[in-house]
């Protein structure tokens, strides 16, 4: 399942890092972070709840760039 | 000296910080965050008072030594520049700590932390310079806060360029017009687009007929005419009459909403280019970092140990934070999506949607381009053109041609059935048997009926008589005899010759036609367009096998392209380097196929999109050299002593925004 949320981030770099950091949450098939649109797309692995997982993938990116959001 | 331009510079934040936060950032629709806003505030109040700690010197403040204790004076004024230090940079300092609690060490905070506190530390051991590094910290901050606004306003703009998404939809309720959210509409419904309105939703017109401007969809700027009973695309503006139109589709399903969906996700494909700058930032900077470390302790310990001298640690550990300042890989960061993402957007303007960074990249390295003949250098509009050795009378001919092919959809078929005039009577025609590639033998009227080309006459073994004009030849035979032939020819579009000259001095290479046609007319089209090579007589798979051929014999970092209508191409479409389909407003399988979607169906913008993703990558290439160039030249400058931090705090905020100016660049493409 795939899924867009919208987010907000000041650094290009900063969403690069984002990207890592959700790609590396549990759950997360795969995730691409478009600093221009300011969007995450997030494909979640077979049978998680989105939800759950997100919550995850919030707190590891408020862990590398703490000025991040993500609007659920 | 230094510190007269530096005081000038502070002036010059404070009257620039005024003026943005007072005059324009009050100003509704200025895209300022508040965030922004409070940081403008802050560097404000710490350039005020950095300019302020500067006119009251350390003399000043010598006065008031012993009153408290000895060297009061010195303390107080440290104090008061700490404070300052703070307010410009506590946000800093803050994230770096966390970064370290988190073990992400290496990031910008991380550099500018320790650079600025250690320029703080040796002006308290050598009890002088604390502005070095508060105006460091606040150059930085001015750099951040400048870079966030442009981007973000670039980033709107070019957003709102692209933004032809409609925010309601007008439905008649009980004698009155209503504004209702487009997502609710069903399929079937009557909504009404008064002039100046875009159509919200694909469908029939019912009523009404007006011109449309399809230019946010097309690039195209001469109004399209629109009358009752046509279908219309939702991303259109309504110019003069109003319309009533049935809806036939739901709105996330229509034309608009796939293509913004379609363009709001293309810069999350990646290219090279951005993969190589996220990892380059990723070793880059602990690189540096770790430079910077041997540069504060190696050459003091050789000094120390090898050379007999004193080590002077002051020098090198300065040396070593300038290193860290100049490290911020910021402007690298954000050029390279950003000029991909103002190419997107200004192809999007010129009716050229591309998928992806990526396709963008792969299109500016084109040097092979494969057309498709019908429906791409052609118009694909047939008609016939003479009816030659027959025995019966014209019409009767096409009559039986006619009716063979009615279950056609080939534009070959619909040509024909154009011709007869007549709506075709299925129930005359049985036993169809569709030959693929030769023709259709069917039985009309009881009578059988042949009609094909050459190698369907072959196949029946029925001789057949060859035609002195171009054109698609339709060789008849009916009840096994030879009956004549029907010759249909297709119009050049009126654009294919300037479009194949333009893509030639552009750097194409090599272009080359490929068709199910007959080899004598397709001659003929491609030595009347100038094209270098032809394969005709293709059936729909040989047209895969000739573009792998293809792809096999080209060289290096060459890339093909494969352009088509859309229509029974998706295979190759897909086959090729990269897929451009044309002429594609509102037919989701070739929107679905292809990397580059070519919104109307004018040959000539394959070489516009082509010259854009040049200009763009030109452009990506040129912020690469520039950023890397200037940093490295500061590094060794650094390294060496000729460059102090102001000089590299320069060069990171110069830089920066010289490429985000530039990165801009890539959005103006009306004259390419």
């Amino acid at each position: 399942m795939k899924k867009t949320y919208k987010i907000e981030v000041d650094c290009a770099n900063c969403a690069n890092l984002m990207e890592d950091a959700a790609r590396k949450t549990a759950g997360v098939q795969s995730a691409t972070v478009n600093f221009m649109t300011q969007k995450m797309i997030v494909e979640f692995a077979e049978g998680q709840e989105p939800k759950a997982v997100m919550e995850n993938v919030l707190s590891a990116c408020k862990k590398v760039e703490p000025d991040c959001e993500i609007f659920m | 000296m230094q510190e007269l331009v530096i005081n000038g510079l502070l002036t010059v934040v404070i009257l620039t910080a005024v003026i943005l936060r007072f005059f324009i950032g009050t100003r509704a629709g200025s895209g300022m965050t508040k965030k922004q806003k409070a940081m403008l505030n802050r560097i404000l109040i710490a350039a005020a008072v950095l300019l302020g700690l500067q006119f009251l010197s350390a003399e000043t403040f010598a006065q008031i030594d012993g009153y408290l204790f000895p060297s009061a004076g010195h303390w107080v004024r440290f104090a008061l520049y700490l404070v300052d230090y703070f307010i410009i940079g506590y946000d800093i300092l803050r994230k770096a700590l966390k970064g370290i609690l988190n073990r992400q060490v290496f990031d910008e905070n991380f550099l500018m932390a320790v650079a600025t506190v250690g320029a703080m530390a040796l002006a308290v051991y050598e009890n002088g310079d604390y502005l070095e590094a508060i105006a460091v910290m606040l150059f930085y901050q001015v750099g951040e806060w400048f870079q966030g606004y442009a981007v973000g306003k670039s980033r709107r703009n070019i957003s709102g360029l692209m933004d032809i998404r409609p925010d309601y939809a007008n439905v008649e309720r009980g004698g009155r017009l209503e504004q209702v959210d487009p997502d609710e509409v069903g399929i079937g419904s009557v909504i009404v687009v008064q002039p100046g309105e875009k159509v919200p939703i694909d469908g029939i017109i019912v009523e009404g007929s007006s011109s449309l401007n399809t230019s946010a969809l097309t690039g195209e700027s001469l109004p399209r005419e629109a009358k009752a009973g046509d279908e219309i695309i939702s991303g259109c503006i309504n110019m003069t009459g109003v319309l009533k139109i049935r809806t036939t589709k739901e709105f996330g399903e229509s034309t608009v909403s796939k293509i913004l969906d379609l363009v709001e996700n293309a810069s999350s494909r990646k290219s090279k280019s951005e993969d190589f700058i996220s990892k380059f930032a990723k070793i880059y900077t602990p690189a540096v970092c770790y430079s910077a470390l041997a540069l504060a302790i190696l050459p003091p310990f050789v000094r120390m140990l090898g050379m007999g001298l004193t080590a002077d640690w002051g020098t090198w550990v300065y040396r070593a934070l300038t290193f860290l300042v100049i490290s911020c890989p910021c402007a690298l960061v954000i050029s390279i999506p950003l000029s991909f993402f103002a190419g997107i957007g200004g192809a999007s303007q010129e009716g050229v949607l591309v998928k992806g960074s990526n396709y963008l990249e792969i299109l500016s390295q084109t040097k092979v381009v494969v057309f498709d003949k019908t429906g791409t250098l052609t118009q694909g509009v047939f008609e016939v053109n003479g009816i030659h050795h027959n025995e019966l009378e014209d019409a009767k001919l096409l009559e039986y041609a006619a009716l063979a092919e009615s279950a056609s959809s080939h534009p070959i078929s619909k040509s024909l059935q154009r011709a007869y005039g007549k709506e075709p009577d299925r129930t005359r025609v049985s036993d169809i048997q569709e030959i693929s590639g030769n023709g259709i033998i069917a039985k009309v009227d009881g009578v059988e009926v042949a009609a094909g080309n050459d190698k369907l006459m072959k196949r029946l073994g029925i001789q057949h008589i060859d035609c002195h004009q171009t054109g698609t030849i339709i060789h008849m035979a009916i009840n096994g005899a030879y009956a004549g032939h029907i010759v249909i020819s297709d119009i050049v579009k009126p654009h294919s010759k300037d479009a194949i000259s333009s893509l030639k001095a552009a750097g194409v290479e090599k272009t080359v036609m490929l068709t199910g046609d007959a080899k004598k007319v397709a001659d003929q089209v491609a030595a009347s367009l100038g094209i270098d090579k032809v394969y005709s007589e293709l059936l729909p798979a040989d047209k895969v096998s000739k573009v792998e051929e293809l792809l096999k014999m080209k060289t290096g970092k060459a890339k093909l392209a494969f352009v088509g209508d859309g229509i029974n191409d998706a295979p190759v479409l897909s086959r090729a380097d990269i897929g451009v389909a044309m002429g594609a407003m509102g037919s989701d399988a070739a929107i679905e196929a292809a990397d580059i979607v070519l919104m109307d169906d004018d040959p000539i913008k394959i070489a516009k999109a082509i010259k854009i993703s040049r200009k763009c990558l030109r452009i990506v290439y040129q912020n690469i050299t520039m950023a890397l160039g200037v940093k490295f030249a500061c590094l060794i400058l650094g390294a060496v002593g000729i460059a102090n931090m102001y000089l590299a705090i320069f060069a990171d905020v110069g830089v920066m925004i010289l490429a985000v100016l530039n990165a801009i660049r890539c959005l103006f493409v009306k004259k390419l």
